[in-house]
C-alpha cells in the first residue's frame, strides 16, 4: 500500500470516533428527558450539567478530528 | 490534489514587525482580537458610564452577563473565588466575543488558533498550581490522591490522577480549538457543496449552512462556558484542595 491512501485510510479511521461520541451524545440527551419526564421541575438544574456534559462529549469527538488533521499535514 | 479544508485558518502578515527577533508581525488573527478587546471594553465602559436603578437596555446586558459569570463562581468555587472574578470574566467575555465575531463571514475566529487557546489553558493550569503550593505548601501534592481511597490502591490512584492533571491543559486547550475549526471547516464544506450544487440542488446545503450557523451559534457560547466552569473548577480544586465537592453538594 503506498503512503497517501494509507494516510487517507487513517484519517477516515481516526473519524470513525464520531460513532462513539454519537452514543455518548445520545445516551445524554435520551438521559436528560428521561430525567425531565420524571421530574419537570428540575429541568433548569438538570439541563446546565447536560450542557456541560454534551460539550465534553462531543470534544472527544472532536479531538478525532485533531488527529485527523495531523495526519493530513503529515501527507505532504 | 484536493483543497486543504483548513485554507481558510491560514494566516498572512499584513505588516511585517519584529522585536529583538521576536516576530510580531499584524495579521488577522491580532487584528480580530483587538477588535474583540475594543468591543467588549466599549460595551462594558459605555453600559457601566451612566448606571441607573432602572437598568438602560446595555446596562441590562452587562448585568445579565456579570450575574451570570458570578453565578459559574460560587457554584463552583463558593465565595472564596470570587476574588478571581476580573480574570474569569475577562476570559469568558473575551472566548465569547472572540468564538461570535469569528461566525461573522469573512472574520477570523481567533480561537481556532491552538495557540491562543494553548495559551489561555496553560495560563490557567500554572495559575492554579502556583496557587495550590501557595495556599498549601507542599500538602498540595495530596491533590493526586482522591479522598477516601484506600492504601493499597495508591500505587495505581497516584499515576492515574497524575495523568488526568496533566491532561487538563491539553484538553482545555484542544476542546475550545477543535470545537471552532471543526464547526468552521463544516460550515465551509456545507457553502462548497451549496456553490457546488448550482440552483437545483444547491439550495440544500445552503440551508444546512443556515442551521449549521445557529448550532455555531450556540457552540460558541457554550464552549466559553464550558472553559470557563472548568477553569473555576480547577481554581477551586487549589483553592480548596477536594474541598470543593462537599461545598458544592451543601446547598
Amino acid at each position: 500500500m503506498d503512503s497517501a491512501a494509507s494516510a487517507l485510510l487513517g484519517m477516515g479511521l481516526a473519524a470513525a470516533g464520531f460513532a462513539g461520541a454519537g452514543v455518548g451524545i445520545g445516551y445524554i440527551f435520551g438521559k436528560m428527558i428521561e430525567a425531565v419526564a420524571r421530574q419537570p421541575e428540575a429541568e433548569g438544574r438538570v439541563g446546565k450539567y447536560m450542557w456541560i456534559g454534551f460539550a465534553l462529549v462531543e470534544a472527544i469527538a472532536l479531538y478525532g478530528l485533531v488527529i485527523a488533521f495531523i495526519i493530513m499535514g503529515l501527507r505532504k | 490534489m484536493e483543497e486543504n479544508p483548513l485554507h481558510p485558518f491560514e494566516l498572512h502578515h499584513y505588516i511585517n514587525l519584529s522585536l529583538f527577533g521576536i516576530d510580531i508581525s499584524i495579521n488577522k488573527a491580532v487584528l480580530l482580537m483587538w477588535v474583540v478587546i475594543a468591543l467588549v471594553s466599549f460595551l462594558l465602559i459605555r453600559a457601566a458610564r451612566s448606571r441607573q436603578l432602572v437598568p438602560t437596555r446595555l446596562q441590562n446586558l452587562a448585568e445579565v452577563l456579570v450575574d451570570f459569570i458570578r453565578g459559574i463562581i460560587l457554584d463552583t468555587m463558593g465565595p472564596a473565588g470570587m476574588r478571581f472574578f476580573p480574570f474569569i470574566a475577562t476570559l469568558f467575555l473575551f472566548i465569547l466575543f472572540a468564538n461570535l465575531l469569528g461566525l461573522i463571514p469573512g472574520s477570523y475566529t481567533v480561537t481556532s488558533q491552538i495557540i491562543v487557546t494553548a495559551v489561555f489553558a496553560v495560563t490557567v493550569y500554572v495559575m492554579s498550581l502556583v496557587l495550590g503550593f501557595a495556599l498549601h505548601g507542599v500538602k498540595f501534592i495530596s491533590i493526586l490522591v482522591p479522598p477516601g481511597t484506600p492504601g493499597w490502591l495508591l500505587p495505581l490512584m497516584v499515576p492515574i490522577e497524575l495523568i488526568s492533571q496533566l491532561a487538563r491543559p491539553v484538553s482545555l486547550a484542544v476542546r475550545l480549538f477543535a470545537n471552532m475549526t471543526a464547526g468552521h471547516v463544516i460550515l465551509g464544506v456545507l457553502f462548497g457543496l451549496a456553490i457546488g450544487g448550482g440552483l437545483l440542488i444547491g439550495w440544500l446545503p445552503f440551508a444546512f449552512t443556515i442551521a449549521m450557523n445557529a448550532l455555531e451559534v450556540g457552540i460558541a457560547f457554550i464552549q466559553a462556558y464550558i472553559f470557563t466552569v472548568l477553569t473555576c473548577v480547577y481554581l477551586g480544586d487549589a483553592i480548596t484542595l477536594h474541598g470543593h465537592g462537599q461545598e458544592s453538594h451543601a446547598h
